[in-house]
């Protein structure tokens, strides 16, 4: 969007003309990266649309001499408790744990950040943005702890000899991506806020507005397209979240917290179903299409002002 | 490996590729509010904060507690837990991490340099629909690779392999690197590589010599983007390499965690600030150019 606009601005008025041919570096240098590309992205594409479809396993006679099944693994999707349930943990935990949680709790420490004292930004801005840091999996063991009978959360909650993750498992595993994945609505909605005029928000001002008004009238509508970004750059990100479940829960207890990733590696995985593991898996990019769709839907007016 | 042989220096290059305004303060006066407003909106920032911190503390209050338990450990300093984390393998599986991370680092930046450059300045047929193929691969579910790119390498016999292993890792990187350093280029000036052409330097010579220190701070961005990215990569490594001697951290956390029945909360406490520190220190070096990408998000306006 904006690069592309930029581009433009920038090749114009440029010296060399592009040449209309194709020179022999163009092809050598874009080799290795072609390479990769479509060896380990575009052919397992394919290979995974042609997978789904079939009987394979991991072991046993089908992990040799698997075949092309049709429709079946989609008739048996269809009618697999599981997995709808997965689907709804899934956009349970994307929405809630994802876009909610992370636009709301970003966008408070970005605007607490514009008016709060410089020190204060400053550290609380370096804790959450350590808690983004951090890998994913000493994340999952951090609130591991923390959930567990006399673990710090449970002691807090007044809970202190229950086990959370397995009483609450689906909340504290989206309290824990909330809390990592935070820092990144804050950082990029606090950017957003730098780019929103002052005028507009001046002569609001000047009419009298409140502080919340405001904000509601003017500063968020202003940005609507960082927010819509945001949140699509969030749902991309949670929605084949792994490590962080799977390391805390396994996607249990009884799958309660079995995204569908976690229940694509189970089928696959721990019950040899890989080709039913595939299904499973281009459901989820469908799902992640879709909702793609949605978002960039909903900014087509910004882009096409952008134009 | 300085631009000092060109003519004058670029400060745009320098600074980040899409936030072309000059430096705003970060914090925008609030004109015509009380001063009060700012010692309440400071004190809810930091109770804020404070929860964000608690689990922090929590897990280094642990590290270095060798009685720690799943509660906030009473503050002692006692390195036993980074030793028993260190007798459980830690310090093999960073060395694996390193390995994992280091490859599929350079393997990405230098392949994503080359395309870029040639995206930005070559012609290329159907560079359009390319860009946005890219940009498409940006967005896509790696677990849906996961099981094909399995089933290549049983084929092939590249199960196992670190090298193989952090090829796969890299070439998740790679469509985000493509296009970050692309902007970056296009944002360079062509004269440079211009007066280069004319003094006769090869279009290899000018990449290496002209273009690559003058978007120095991009390829820095992308490669550590990356290097963080394959840093923390667990279920990969779990499924493309369960040879035990080449477990990376991610896995060897997860193992160490359910291993044995009983959770070890402060050795894994420390493994876990050991295998943090690293990309903890790149993010600081790299946080000066990483904002520049974030004013990118928030810099689409309507």
């Amino acid at each position: 969007m904006t690069a592309l606009t930029r581009r433009r601005a920038t090749v114009a008025p440029a010296g060399i003309r592009e040449r209309q041919r194709l020179k022999a570096s163009t092809l050598a240098w874009l080799t290795p990266a072609s390479a990769l590309l479509i060896g380990l992205f575009l052919v397992p594409i394919g290979y995974a649309i042609y997978l789904g479809f079939t009987n394979l396993e991991l072991l046993g006679p089908t992990a040799q001499n698997y075949s092309f099944t049709g429709l079946a693994n989609v008739r048996r999707m269809i009618h697999d408790p599981v997995f709808w349930s997965s689907v709804k943990l899934t956009l349970i935990f994307v929405v809630g744990s994802g876009i909610i949680a992370q636009t709301i709790l970003g966008l408070a420490l970005a605007l607490l950040g514009q008016r709060a004292h410089v020190t204060v930004r400053a550290s609380v801005g370096s804790v959450v943005v350590l808690a983004w840091v951090l890998p994913e999996i000493a994340v999952a063991f951090i609130w591991y702890a923390f959930s567990q009978a006399g673990g710090t959360l449970s002691v807090l909650t007044g809970h202190s000899n229950s086990d959370l993750l397995s009483t609450a498992p689906l909340l504290i595993v989206s309290v824990a991506n909330t809390w990592r994945g935070t820092a990144f609505s804050m950082l990029v909605l606090s950017a957003g806020l730098r780019n929103v005029p002052q005028e507009a928000d001046e002569a609001a001002q000047l009419e009298g507005a409140s502080y919340w008004k405001r904000l509601l009238r003017v500063t968020l509508p202003i940005m609507r397209p960082t927010l819509m970004i945001n949140m699509l750059l969030i749902t991309l990100g949670t929605i084949s979240d792994f490590t962080l479940i799977f390391a805390m829960t396994q996607g249990g207890p009884g799958n309660q917290t079995a995204i569908l990733p976690v229940y694509m590696y189970i089928e696959a995985f721990q019950f040899n179903a890989l080709g039913y593991g595939t299904t499973i898996a281009l459901a989820l990019m469908l799902i992640g299409a879709l909702l793609s769709v949605f978002y960039i839907r909903q900014l087509r007016p910004e882009l096409r002002r952008a134009r | 490996m300085t631009s000092t042989s060109l003519p004058g220096q670029l400060p745009d290059a320098t600074d980040s590729p899409v936030d072309t305004r000059p430096g705003r303060p970060a914090a925008r006066r609030v004109r015509g509010e009380p001063g009060g407003h700012k010692i309440i909106v400071s004190v809810i920032m930091a109770v804020l904060g404070m929860a964000f911190l608690l689990p922090l503390v929590w897990l280094i209050l642990a590290a270095l507690n060798p009685h720690a338990t799943s509660g906030l450990s009473s503050p002692a300093f006692s390195l036993d837990n980074f030793r028993a984390a260190f007798q459980a393998g830690a310090g093999r599986a960073i060395a694996n991490s390193l390995y994992l991370a280091g490859v599929s680092t350079v393997v990405a930046t230098v392949v994503s340099t080359l395309a870029g450059y040639v995206l930005s300045r070559h012609y290329v047929p159907l560079k359009g629909l390319l860009l946005v193929g890219v940009i498409f691969l940006t967005g896509l579910p790696v677990t849906l690779l996961l099981i094909p790119i399995y089933q290549i390498f049983v084929k092939i016999n590249w199960l196992n392999s670190p090298f193989y292993t952090s090829l796969v890792l890299g070439a998740t990187s790679v469509p985000f690197a493509i296009w970050l350093l692309k902007n970056f280029i296009d944002q360079v000036p062509r004269d440079f590589e211009e007066a280069a052409a004319v003094e006769g330097s090869g279009q290899f010579q000018i990449l290496l010599r002209v273009v690559v220190p003058l978007i120095m701070p991009g390829i820095l961005v992308s490669a550590i983007l990356t290097f963080i990215n394959s840093w923390g990569a667990f279920l990969i490594p779990l499924v493309l390499d369960s040879s035990p001697g080449d477990t990376p951290g991610a896995v060897g956390i997860y193992e160490f965690i359910t291993a044995n029945g009983q959770v070890q909360f402060g050795p894994l406490a420390a493994y876990g600030i050991l295998f943090s520190v690293p990309v903890i220190i790149m993010y600081i070096i790299s946080s000066r150019w990483l904002s520049g990408s974030f004013s990118f998000a928030g810099g689409v306006k309507g």
